[in-house]
């Protein structure tokens, strides 16, 4: 069996805003606009991946929260309705997805060799969390790629970000391995935001773009900060000042999402492309792909 | 006779356990029963219907009120999922939710209802109502906690559901749904096994359980910050639990308390404790206090414990037992 690789690292935000304000068939509210500088970054996303054949998409998903230990879909294939807990005047998505079950079962196993604490979700009732399905939607609207979902152990809340470091380093390593092992050509995606405070209010009409931009200042140069390192192909430092950045600007990188795929991804040198950066109700949001298959240094 | 709205109150643990796998261990199954003796506490109490405030419902815009009349759907643990599903069919008292809406707007709350069919209602409100209202004998309200929130917001929206269960003129039993000490268990456990996760954990939650049982439901609101900083993890800015229960049932001790049951479920403090309004205070200080008029220094709320009171003067009941009248 040939080798399996990473062929590409997307930060692949969540905000259900960007599904809403798209309007697919799927979703049931309906939108007139709103988020575009972000909806075309994901556009540029599609486009480049287009470019790049690959087997499977692989997400890491904030919103599948789990205090004991790392989760993996294991359930062959879903159908049903995801109603976002927080927004649901935005985001009712009929769903059906398949699932790569058999790389999720290496990876665990990779995970659990490796010390952490692992579990197979095989429950066929459970609902797919809703970070997982708008990365997933937003990257492959086409929904014709089997997935593989990672949950978000909590470490940074149970013990500290430096806690959550090291489990989500161990995790990417786990996650390469297996890919390598498997044969398969795999797209990982981050699904986080960067700097995370909200609104807590809405306005009258949700994609109102005169009402949106990044809730503070700071939060914003932190987001700068990141995305330059990014941009520099310096993804080392970016992992060493995650800790700073998720308490100072209540990063979504709490939830180990970014961490798991640069470590993953090896630490890339070279450029990641910067497809776009926008606010969703105050927090900040990147789409940024590093093509590892371009760059040789698929893994 | 009180003519407040609040019949009483109560603070229910919410992890699937009790309710999908009673059978194995001994004190899971010890709080199943003491969920049901709620249920029929909740049937005499004379309530029109079941107000809920859930700490494992979070929101971010707000706080949201369930209102769709009939919720249906299969619900799964997103962490113990392999414990089952857990099928449901709940009546909510829409008409009361939009009240209770307005009356947080009124108070300057950022508050919205939500009745959307699929709604993902969380496993701690599913598993209290199954156990507790299993054939919609009442209807219910829930409310989220939102993640910003901190004492004056949740403080107001406890006083907003009191304004509208005046207005509307129902009755209502109050619930928290919430563990004391939260700390699951990092690795995976042979249920026979179960126990608090830390002696520290344990000694908080006795000591809650002692003031409770005292009726002393302010002196645990007013206790709140250090709790949320000794045994919480903190998921939310604070433990804001006890602030919402104070502020629904009345800022004050004068409760008869009742520990139904109290438990390790998977780590986590569960405890099932019941307030009812009471004639006469346990204790008619501050939670810190020795006495209002002389200082003999501050106490120190940490010790003793229940069993060892007897032996330290400043928690001595003072005045009647609960429920004796002079
Ligand atoms: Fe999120």
């Amino acid at each position: 069996m040939t080798k399996g690789s990473i062929v590409a690292g997307v930060l692949a935000p969540h905000p259900p805003h960007l599904v809403y304000a798209e309007n697919p068939e799927q979703n049931e509210p309906r939108a007139e606009c709103g988020w575009e500088t972000l909806r075309w970054g994901y556009e540029r996303l599609r486009k480049s991946l287009e470019q790049i054949e690959y087997d499977s998409m692989v997400v890491l998903s904030p919103h599948w929260q789990t205090y004991v230990g790392t989760h993996f879909l294991g359930v062959p294939s879903f159908k049903s309705l995801s109603v976002d807990p927080i927004f649901p005047n935005l985001f009712r998505f009929h769903y059906e997805l398949t699932v790569d079950v058999p790389l999720a079962e290496t990876m665990e196993a990779h995970a659990r060799e490796a010390g952490l604490v692992t579990k197979m979700m095989r429950n066929p009732d459970f609902r797919v969390d809703y970070g997982t399905i708008v990365s997933c939607h937003l990257t492959r609207p086409e929904w014709d790629k089997p997935i593989v979902s990672i949950s978000s152990h909590r470490a940074t809340q149970y013990f500290s970000a430096d806690v959550m470091q090291g489990h989500m380093l161990k995790l990417g390593r786990a996650t390469r391995e297996a890919i390598e092992a498997s044969g398969k050509r795999v797209v990982l995606l981050a699904s986080n935001s960067l700097s995370h405070r909200h609104f807590t209010s809405e306005s009258e009409v949700p994609e109102d773009m005169s009402r949106e931009h990044i809730y503070h200042h700071g939060q914003y140069l932190w987001d700068m900060k990141m995305i330059e390192l990014m941009r520099q192909g310096r993804a080392r430092e970016i992992v060493e000042l995650i800790p700073d950045f998720t308490e100072q600007a209540v990063a979504e990188t709490d939830s180990g999402a970014l961490t798991w795929m640069l470590s993953a991804l090896d630490f890339p040198e070279y450029p990641a492309e910067v497809h776009g950066y926008g606010t969703v109700i105050g927090t900040g949001n990147a789409i940024v792909e590093w093509p590892q298959a371009r760059h040789g240094g698929a893994a | 006779m009180s003519d407040h709205p609040i019949v009483g109150g109560y603070l229910l643990p919410g992890l699937p356990h009790p309710l999908l796998a009673a059978d194995q261990n001994a004190g899971w199954g010890r709080l199943r029963r003491a969920f049901e003796q709620v249920r029929e506490d909740i049937r005499q109490s004379g309530a029109d219907l079941i107000l809920m405030y859930s700490t494992m419902w979070p929101s971010v815009i707000g706080h949201q009120i369930q209102a769709d009349p009939e919720p249906v759907w299969t619900h799964v643990d997103e962490l113990f999922h392999d414990l089952g599903a857990i099928p449901y069919h709940f009546k909510m008292d829409s008409d009361f939710a939009e009240q209770f809406h307005l009356a947080c707007k009124n108070r300057g709350l950022a508050t919205r209802t939500v009745s959307y069919k699929g709604f993902p209602i969380d496993t701690g409100s599913v598993v209290c109502l199954k156990l507790t209202n299993p054939d919609n004998f009442l209807p219910a309200v829930i409310c989220s906690s939102n993640v910003y929130a901190d004492r004056a917001e949740t403080v107001v929206l406890g006083k907003a559901a009191v304004e509208a269960l005046k207005q509307s003129g129902k009755k209502a039993v109050a619930v928290v749904v919430g563990t004391l000490s939260n700390r699951l268990h990092q690795t995976w456990i042979d249920p026979a096994e179960d126990h608090i996760h830390s002696l520290k954990d344990q000694e908080w939650n006795q000591k809650i359980l002692a003031f409770l049982e005292a009726g002393r439901l302010e002196d645990v609101a007013q206790l709140s910050r250090q709790i949320h900083a000794e045994a919480r993890v903190h998921k939310v800015v604070n433990f804001k639990s006890f602030w919402w229960l104070s502020a629904v049932m009345g800022a004050h001790n004068l409760y008869q308390g009742t520990v139904y049951g109290y438990e390790p479920v998977y780590g986590t403090g569960s405890a099932v404790i019941g307030l009812k309004r009471a004639a006469h205070a346990a204790q008619d200080l501050e939670f810190d206090e020795e006495s209002p008029d002389v200082y003999r220094g501050d106490r120190n709320v940490l010790a003793p414990s229940l069993e060892a009171r007897g032996e330290f003067d400043s928690q001595l009941q003072v005045g009647p037992a609960l429920g004796e009248e002079d």
